[in-house]
């Protein structure tokens, strides 16, 4: 019965997008009030709808219910709950219903939230994202209903996916999907504006914090991502340029673009039909990225389904999505020239050139990505292309942007003053000398981790001095200076602090890639193992029996001179549904690296364990933490919240 | 210790198929500078058969045979391109993971440059577009502008 009233809210959902996006769209073009109130209302009745639809789901789950198809093909009776919840979304109905649930989430929102909008503006935004909704949940209706019943039920599910299951990876899709789905707000925000025919300073306050809160979500869900295929992959890696890597970074690089080019809408209104074009391709990398991993084109852990019928079904929603917002932009984005100066070397200067650098990097990663895909429907030919690729092209790409961030915060507005910026550089230019020549006494053998942690600390003290600038030091004196600093807007922190997570990931980036030192080898109970300083000691070969799957693990003790002895057990584990294998590595984190140890192959005469010490690696997490807390705290800021309404009264 | 060996061989008959990864330590070579020069390679061989992993991290058969071979050409004092090549020559340029520089990977290669002066070049003609400012005018608003000024300055003769 549940069940029935899920599918019934679900195909209730499909009709109120329809009345979400007619009455806001019809109701803002005809300037009628009550067809707008219908179209809000139709938002919230939307995201009540898939609400519903969603626990219904969720509920069928939890019980293991396996007379649904998508229950009894991807749960089991003996899965831990958090897994059986987490299960909810581990396929792909699940997901794409998971998707659109944010989505109306999202329009539920900017009908609260969006009061001080324009009338127009906002009915708008929210027909837009009526209309996306519309097309996902026809999506969901016609080939992907996750309320499909089988009969006779089986007496039990098929599991899921054990590299599924994992705290790491319950939490990672719902955040990417709030950051793919939150971009859809910069993209409704935009097709308005485009509909409006009209963009200026208080447009780019009101979309900054949509496009931010999708970007503290998406870059939370890459670094999970990461940090997940680091700790359960079992080679140590965090990255490895895989296609489905890409489509969740290509978003979050033009998103990080679009964030910086807001900035000159609302400070300069400069970059309009930029920032427009930044939105809409923003989204469309987002659709894209559903698309390519959704459709089976790639096939990894993320393609729950390779189905063409889907694949054709999201090929035409793209197609209309993407096409459509593009001409809409084509006709009406010439009649948005901004007016006013804008000199190359200030500050609006170094966010263009932050802007140009991330379109290219973002240019790389779609090339890469993508060109395999069509050199071989051109003339057939099977490609690789894997991270020598993008260690060649998109790296370069970065440096540079990392030298443009060091600068670029102590520029001003409209016009920088070069001998007063060579003054400020000089000492920023002093103390990354001095880190590199550190790090040169560290290592003497290799030039790259100098250069690497170089630039990290190029930004970082540049950061540290623009805001001693801000506050007055060392003009002032101390307390004056902490009056000051207390006075500065919350966003000022967050950018700064943004910029050295930035650095301090690239710093655990280097570290990583330049320091790890690793012993692979096989071992015996008894046997010791000397490894970057630390001493190892397999001392024997544990079994035990998890819940839905059978362990054994090896319990080895750590010795160093600095650090104390403990014990270490790194696991391998068998789930027998679906006879699959996984590791689970031993981690123990310190501040200067992770001590890394995974249990391989087991051979007559011992078990192959795989030791390593990964430098600097905990500080790439920590960084990664620091940008998302530099954008909660900047989305804290008084101004971004009060803004909106106050700018709408004014209009 | 013998009850300790005691479990371990237990624990040994537990699982049905174990888990490796990647390289294994009966085919590592004695000398530490070759072996590195084979884990470096290795990370530029695509497994084939797998799904966007190197040699060196997968656990396929496949992968592993070619680590060998890898190892053996090494060995025999062949240089890292004349494997490749040789690699190429049975399992087609698929297997590298940084494509070679052809025709057909002519767009992929230039195409990040193409795009960054592109780029740049819109980005330069922005600022010429409005370095002049507003205030800018043309040579026909230029002759106008003298004109109404000559005829403000002729005006009280």
């Amino acid at each position: 019965m549940i069940n029935e009233i899920g599918h019934f809210a679900l195909v209730l959902a499909l009709g109120l997008a329809a009345a979400q996006a007619l009455f806001s769209l019809l109701g803002a073009a005809q300037r009628n009030l009550t067809w707008m109130t219908i179209g809000r209302r139709a938002a919230y009745l939307q995201f009540f709808a898939l609400t519903l639809s969603f626990a219904a789901l969720t509920k069928a789950f939890l019980v293991s219910d396996f007379s649904l198809l998508v229950v009894a093909e991807n749960s089991h009776s003996a899965k831990p709950l958090i897994f059986k919840f987490a299960g909810v979304w581990g396929n792909h109905e699940g997901s794409i219903l998971l998707w659109v649930l944010i989505l109306a989430l999202f329009g539920a929102a900017v009908s609260r939230f969006g009061r001080g909008l324009p009338t127009t503006l906002q009915a708008r935004v929210i027909g837009v994202q009526g209309l996306i909704g519309l097309g996902f949940l026809a999506f969901i209706v016609a080939t992907s209903d996750p309320f499909v019943r089988i009969f006779p039920a089986p007496l039990d599910g098929r599991d899921l996916n054990p590299l599924l299951q994992d705290i790491g990876l319950a939490i990672h899709p719902p955040m990417l999907y709030l950051g793919y789905v939150g971009f859809s707000m910069a993209f409704a925000f935009a097709i308005a504006a485009l509909l409006e025919g009209r963009v200026d300073a208080a447009w780019g306050r009101w979309v900054r914090p949509w496009t931010l809160v999708a970007w503290i979500f998406l870059t939370g869900g890459i670094s999970l991502g990461s940090w997940w295929a680091y700790y359960e992959l079992g080679w140590g890696g965090w990255w490895f340029w895989d296609p489905v890597e890409n489509v969740s970074f290509m978003p979050w690089l033009t998103g990080t673009a679009l964030l910086h080019s807001a900035i000159v809408v609302e400070k300069r209104e400069a970059l309009r039909s930029w920032t427009i074009l930044l939105a809409i391709l923003t989204f469309s990398l987002s659709l894209i990225g559903t698309f390519i991993v959704r459709s089976g084109l790639l096939t990894s852990v993320h393609a729950f389904a390779v189905d063409p019928e889907r694949g054709v079904f999201i090929l035409l929603l793209l197609a209309i999505a993407i096409g459509g917002s593009l001409l809409l932009f084509a006709w009406r984005a010439p009649d948005m020239k901004g007016g006013g100066l804008f000199a190359p070397i200030s500050r609006e200067g170094g966010l263009l050139l932050n802007n140009l650098l991330l379109a290219t990097a973002t240019a790389t990663v779609f090339i890469g990505t993508l060109y395999p895909l069509i050199i071989e429907a051109i003339n057939g030919a099977k490609i690789s292309i894997g991270p020598p690729f993008y260690n060649q092209t998109f790296v370069p790409i970065m440096l540079p942007l990392l030298v443009a961030m060091g600068i670029g915060p102590l520029l001003p507005w409209k016009r920088g003053d070069m001998a007063k910026l060579a003054g400020r550089l000089k000492l920023v230019l002093l103390l990354t000398l001095f880190v590199m020549g550190l790090v040169y006494w560290q290592d003497r053998e290799q030039l790259w981790p100098m250069f690497g942690i170089g630039l990290a600390a190029w930004v970082i003290i540049s950061a540290l001095l623009e805001l001693a600038n801000r506050v007055g030091l060392p003009k002032v004196s101390v307390g004056n200076a902490w009056q000051r600093a207390k006075g500065l807007p919350r966003a000022a922190y967050g950018m700064t602090l943004a910029h050295i997570g930035l650095a301090v990931a690239v710093i655990g980036m280097v570290g990583s890639s330049f320091w790890t030192e690793e012993f692979i080898g096989l071992m015996k109970p008894g046997d010791s193992q000397e490894v970057a300083g630390y001493h190892f000691k397999l001392e024997k070969m544990e079994a035990f029996q998890g819940p839905n799957y059978q362990a054994r693990r090896a319990v080895v003790t750590v010795n160093a001179s600095d650090d104390g002895g403990y014990v270490m057990k790194p696991e391998q584990r068998l789930y027998p549904v679906r006879k699959q294998n996984t590791t689970e590595a031993a981690i123990r984190t310190t501040f200067l690296g992770d001590v890394y140890v995974t249990l391989g192959e087991v051979q007559k005469d011992g078990v192959v364990l795989r030791i390593s010490f990964r430098s600097l690696i905990p500080w790439l997490w920590m960084g990664a933490l620091l940008l998302v807390l530099g954008g909660l705290l900047s989305l804290s800021d008084r101004r971004v919240r009060v803004a909106a309404p106050a700018a709408g009264k004014r209009t | 210790m013998i009850r300790a060996l005691f479990i371990f061989i237990l624990t040994v008959g537990l699982f049905q198929f174990s888990l490796a990864f990647g390289v294994s330590p009966d085919e590592m070579l004695d000398d530490p500078a070759l072996e590195q020069r084979a884990r470096n390679l290795s990370q530029e061989l695509r497994c084939v058969v797998c799904q966007n992993q190197s040699i060196d991290d997968s656990d396929a058969d496949l992968a592993k045979d070619l680590r060998v071979i890898v190892r053996e050409q090494l060995l025999a004092g062949q240089s890292e391109a004349q494997i490749k090549s040789y690699l190429v020559d049975r399992y087609g340029e698929f297997i590298l993971f940084r494509p070679k520089f052809s025709v057909h990977t002519l767009m992929l290669w230039i195409g990040p440059f193409v795009v960054l002066f592109l780029l740049l070049g819109g980005g330069i003609w922005f600022y010429r577009s409005r370095s002049k400012g507003v205030s800018a005018l043309s040579d026909k608003e230029e002759q106008e502008l003298s004109d109404i000024l000559r005829v403000g300055s002729e005006e009280p003769k």
